[in-house]
């Protein structure tokens, strides 16, 4: 249910960088290891923006799989699923890359 | 009438409005050198039960703290109340639907009513819950998770958004393993997968069981401030 409060912080993010306009799209970065569920965070996103400039606007979801880099013999290479551990030793002392993203990436607007 | 649409560019931490009052919150702590810990259970582990035999063990020895945290409700800060610490209960109930973590803003309403330069250690009990309060620091030097043995085992697998996070797990209500038939090594190599090395005390709020190390290594915490 973290959704609800993420769907939260993005309506808030995307109706700032607004600039007063309508916000027709919203793309977001997802990482893996957030645990995010694209569809209730979408659903929570179509809730909380009635009313505010991004009512209405697609959310688009780009989900970032996980990467590390092992401590052990320095291989970097993509984490599928718990225990992560590196693919190349097994190793499980890891640098995480990517997959903790959780960002607005950019707005479409509509032209003022 | 037309419309095209132009594209801005935000990249923007979803987040950082979070992170950056938790930063807040932790500036404060450190001018008044207060260690705080951001405990984290499913509902139901016994975290307010392990701070009652900790809050007892610790009397006279460490100046502690709590805050609660809760959706609804003063029962665990009622039966906190009689060791007559700095205590303050902070309602989720307000936020959006009935919040289902503390996140920063809420701790720092909380703080106005806490005396945090006698405080030593605060212990920020969060609401329970497996998932969410993991994604919202709150300002915390640490963060300890409670587990209870019946959980299950594997948990850690499910949740690891949680468990990856813990800098120390208390395994707790050891008291009832042998009415349950869970499987404790099972259990710590699932932790150990998603948390490599993290450390871990088996407790019991009920015989007392542990109590002792983990107020020991909270007495180090501080010490290592």
């Amino acid at each position: 249910m973290h959704e609800l409060s993420i769907a939260e912080s993005v309506v808030r993010v995307a109706s700032r960088q607004a600039d007063g306009r309508k916000v027709t799209k919203v793309q977001m970065r997802v990482g893996y290891l957030r645990q995010v569920v694209p569809s209730s965070l979408a659903f929570g996103f179509g809730l909380l923006a009635e009313g505010t400039p991004v009512e209405g606007a697609e959310l688009e979801i780009e989900q970032i799989p996980a990467e590390g880099r092992c401590r052990v013999c320095g291989v970097e290479s993509c984490l599928g699923s718990f225990p992560l551990q590196c693919q190349a030793c097994g190793g499980l002392d890891l640098e995480i890359l990517k997959g903790e993203e959780l960002m607005v990436d950019s707005l479409e607007l509509e032209e003022a | 009438m037309h419309r095209t649409a132009v594209k801005k560019v935000v990249r923007e931490n979803v987040l950082d409005a979070n992170d950056t009052l938790a930063r807040a919150n932790r500036d404060l702590f450190d001018q008044a050198g207060t260690y705080t810990i951001n405990m984290m259970s499913s509902p139901g582990a016994g975290k307010t039960a392990l701070l009652e035999r900790t809050l007892e063990r610790l009397h006279g020895k460490l100046r502690v703290g709590v805050l609660e945290g809760d959706v609804q409700t003063t029962l665990d800060a009622d039966r906190l109340a009689r060791f007559h610490v700095p205590l303050v209960q902070v309602n989720t109930d307000p936020g959006f639907g009935g919040e289902c973590h503390l996140d920063a803003n809420m701790v720092r309403s909380g703080l106005r009513e806490l005396p945090l330069d006698a405080i030593d250690i605060l212990i920020i009990e969060n609401v329970g819950n497996l998932v969410c309060p993991a994604e919202f620091r709150v300002g915390e030097d640490t963060r300890v998770m409670v587990y209870s043995v019946t959980e299950g085992e594997e948990k850690p697998l499910k949740y690891p958004l949680m468990f990856r996070s813990a800098d120390l797990v208390l395994v707790n209500k050891m008291d009832l393993l042998e009415h349950l038939d869970f499987d404790l090594q099972q259990f710590l190599g699932n932790l150990d997968a998603v948390n490599p090395g993290v450390r871990t005390i088996l407790t019991s709020a009920r015989t007392g069981q542990g109590v002792e190390e983990w107020c020991g290594w909270l007495e180090q915490c501080l010490q290592k401030m």
